[in-house]
């Protein structure tokens, strides 16, 4: 990893990595070992940390269970490089106290050294978030061969759609609740640049939201493929919905199988889908793709944010190891009735949604199924977990059908 | 995001012409004003508590505006925001409060006596009267910056000083946090209770932030003068009752005002104004007296002529919705209101309205007596 730091800090670019504050330039070299990196500025304030430490008697949320006074005290004087806070990183958990029966992260970062310098909170959330994902002792596997997937071709009968997402963020940039303008500005054109690159089946068009025609807005819209400002709270609360739209953009591939969002929750969502059932095409294209993106900005001197502890860095805690979802919209009629649904699917490690994604219902009986986990499998492995998890599914509902009885999977995990 | 001075330094690494925000599609005051030279001139300054310009600008960008209504697009962080970013505010001051100069000096006058008349405009039209200020409480960084310590303290002053009211203006404070659904719905029914701002207006300056943490009301047993704990501003101050009587209205206000300062001033505070800008509050379009007095009146006649706008601008009077702005009129009543906040004192923006409703009742009924009223026509004031 130092080699491509000294390669970063060499590179053509004249702002970024170069011009940390204070220590940071060393600091970013020293990444990968908490214990050097060091604060940037002190922060200044006016009252004690108990005066201003956050009301959260009637709060839900993985920040609100772990934020103790201690800890808000020890690191509420602490910065990161950047001068991101510990007050910043929770502002989204302070203000949405959260849902009795959906529990949300309640803070995001601000950087890539937000998970280091406030890591006595972070890896406490972390932990609870991702299963018992222990950040101080673990390690995440990144695994992105896709040949090595097996059987991943669904009965078109039930699987309507496949697809495959994830986060990429740019080293020596800021995340979108923190990033200025010109961070965010050059997010796009470091993205942007690399994707003019692809070529064959993966070339493609960028459209900026701030230029688009109203023609393609409306095709976009058509495709499904807009996004909008964000009107959730968890998300503007964050900061990440500043100077909208201003360098926020859609790229997609003229087969429009390969799509990517730029500068909207992360620097970058890259997603690869398909009408129908050909999960192991879609994962193909997602490696491929992503592979193809990475190497053409490392020409150009720019890597994106990962570490063996935490794997991919993303702005949300609950995305980091592989920030990966894959899922399928697929019908399952019988099984959705089926008392025993909601637990064939805990032990398949799998989530429904309905077909609106997060947050909405189920239209019909097509649900919206993907993988539960991100960080501690890598993407071949939770990929298989769909793959073999889906078919189970379908399998219980063909027998049911057929009037026949299904089981309950063990758990094929812990 | 605002609280947390440390991250701005992060902008000095990029050139003033790759932060300079995209406001070509923009319609407010701010973005009028800022021009790129102004921008890098101003980004690499800071207030003593850490403000800068981006936070200042920061919901003018986020909000582009419309093309009727012209919003201001700036906030205050701060008392020394409206000094250190005088390039930027001063022609929004002027713009905004028709004409006023930098150099201009504002005028205060509290003292209830000096209003003439006020104490009979007709009940059968003015079906209520209102007068409202904020103030801000001096070395204490404003809505859009606090931090949660701060506005506690600012919650904690308020509670000790409106406690020590007795008299008409004896009363009680809810917390917004602990309020009993008793006490909320109360507070619904005597139109007292504020919720959590949802204007992206408001939102994008950061005042909505640790919601509903240090927000509350107070109000006095008689239900007529009422005060607001950090929501837009530090404290807003209201004095209402139903009818027409304004005169007791602002007595009432004056009164109550006057007795909150001395007994802030008794533990060592005082409201941040001076001599240029008056009282200094979170919005620009409301310094010098912040205030805004209106009534609810009922013009169902007056309000359909074609000439109603042109006699409200002449009156230096605005017209809103009955649930005040960016609300509807509902059945031809109108809350009409001063339109000027700085440059006048509070006692001849007061008597511009009793004065301007007077007349605008006059033409109600001479329009209902099927006559016209082009003899009551005002001058512009």
């Amino acid at each position: 990893m130092a080699n491509n730091f000294a390669r970063i800090l060499s590179g053509k670019r004249n702002v970024g990595i170069m011009s940390l504050v204070g220590a940071g330039s060393l600091t970013a070299a020293f990444l990968l070992n908490r214990e050097h990196v060091t604060a940037g500025a002190q922060v200044r304030r006016v009252y004690p940390a108990s005066a201003d430490y956050p009301d959260l008697r009637k709060h839900n949320n993985c920040m609100a269970s772990h934020l103790t006074p201690a800890i808000y005290a020890k690191l509420v004087d602490k910065a990161t490089p950047n001068g991101y806070t510990l007050d910043q990183a929770i502002q989204t958990g302070v203000d949405n106290p959260g849902h009795p029966f959906i529990k949300t992260v309640g803070m995001v970062a601000g950087d890539e050294e937000s998970y280091e310098v406030f890591a006595d909170l972070l890896d406490p959330v972390i932990k609870e978030r991702h299963n018992g994902y222990d950040p101080q002792t673990m390690t995440h596997p990144t695994d992105l061969d896709s040949n090595k997937l097996k059987s991943g071709k669904f009965d078109e009968r039930y699987v309507l759609s496949s697809r495959v997402r994830t986060g990429r963020s740019i080293r020596g940039l800021s995340l979108p609740p923190a990033c200025t303008r010109a961070e965010r500005r050059e997010v796009e054109k470091v993205v942007v640049d690399a994707l003019a690159g692809l070529k064959g089946d993966l070339a493609g068009t960028y459209y900026s939201l701030t230029h688009m025609t109203d023609q393609e807005q409306q095709q976009l819209i058509d495709d499904h493929f807009l996004f909008d400002k964000p009107v959730s709270p968890l998300l503007t609360c964050s900061g990440m919905a500043r100077d909208w739209p201003d360098a926020r953009g859609i790229w997609h591939n003229n087969t429009k199988t390969f799509l990517i969002w730029i500068n909207e929750e992360d620097h970058t969502r890259v997603i690869s889908m398909e009408k129908g059932g050909n999960m192991k095409r879609v994962f193909d294209r997602f490696c491929t793709g992503l592979k193809e993106v990475e190497r053409l900005i490392q020409e150009k001197g720019w890597e994106f944010m990962w570490n063996e502890r935490l794997g991919y860095i993303l702005t949300c805690p609950s995305n980091l190891g592989t920030g990966l979802r894959a899922g399928v919209h697929v019908n399952l009629p019988k099984l959705s009735k089926d008392p025993r649904f909601t637990k064939i699917l805990d032990n398949l490690r799998l989530q429904k949604r309905g077909t609106g994604g997060v947050d909405t219902a189920a239209v019909g009986s097509t649900f919206d199924i993907s993988n539960l986990d991100r960080l501690g499998q890598s993407e071949v492995q939770l990929v298989q977990t769909v793959v073999d998890g889906v078919n189970y599914l379908i399998e219980c509902e063909k027998k049911l059908e057929k009037g026949q009885d299904i089981k309950i999977p063990p758990p094929v995990r812990k | 995001m605002p609280f947390g001075n440390t991250h701005n330094k992060l902008k000095m690494n990029y050139s003033a012409e790759q932060e300079y925000p995209d406001l070509s599609q923009h319609n407010n005051h701010m973005a009028k004003v800022l021009t790129p030279e102004m921008y890098a001139n101003l980004r690499d300054k800071e207030t003593p508590s850490g403000f800068t310009v981006d936070d200042v600008i920061q919901t003018g960008i986020d909000n582009p505006g419309h093309p009727f209504i012209m919003t201001v697009g700036c906030v205050a962080g701060d008392e020394e925001t409206y000094e250190v970013f005088k390039e930027l505010l001063d022609p929004i001051i002027e713009d905004r409060h028709g004409g006023y100069k930098a150099s201009d000096k504002h005028k205060t006058d509290l003292n209830p006596d000096n209003l003439v008349g006020g104490d009979d405009l007709d009940p059968n039209y003015v079906l209520s009267s209102r007068v409202r200020t904020g103030r801000s409480v001096r070395g204490f960084c404003l809505p859009p910056h606090c931090s949660r310590g701060e506005r506690r303290a600012i919650e904690n002053m308020a509670i000790e000083s409106l406690a020590s009211l007795d008299g008409d203006l004896n009363g009680q404070y809810y917390a917004l946090k602990n309020m009993t659904d008793d006490e909320q719905q109360q507070l619904i029914d005597d139109h007292f209770l504020f919720d959590k701002p949802v204007s992206p207006l408001l939102l994008a300056s950061g005042m909505g932030r640790d919601w509903p943490d240090g927000r509350g009301i107070w109000h006095n047993d008689g239900k007529t003068f009422l005060v607001w704990v950090n929501e837009e501003d530090h404290l807003r101050v209201i004095s209402m009752q139903k009818g027409g009587n304004m005169k007791e209205v602002f007595h009432r206000f004056c009164t109550g005002l006057t007795k909150i300062e001395s007994l802030f001033k008794d533990k060592g505070h005082e409201f941040m104004w001076n001599e240029h800008l008056g009282y200094v509050l979170t919005c620009p379009s409301n310094l010098g007296t912040g205030l805004r007095a209106g009534v609810h009146v009922k013009l169902p006649n007056v309000s359909k002529h074609e000439k109603f706008g042109e006699v409200l601008k002449r009156l230096r009077l605005q017209k809103r919705g009955t649930g005040g702005v960016d609300t509807a009129a509902v059945g031809g009543v109108f809350d009409i209101s001063n339109a000027d906040r700085l440059g006048f004192s509070e006692v001849e923006l007061v008597q511009m309205v009793v004065d301007g409703v007077k007349t605008l009742v006059e033409m109600e009924k001479r329009l209902e007596g099927g006559q016209s009223f082009d003899d009551l026509m005002p001058d512009q004031k």
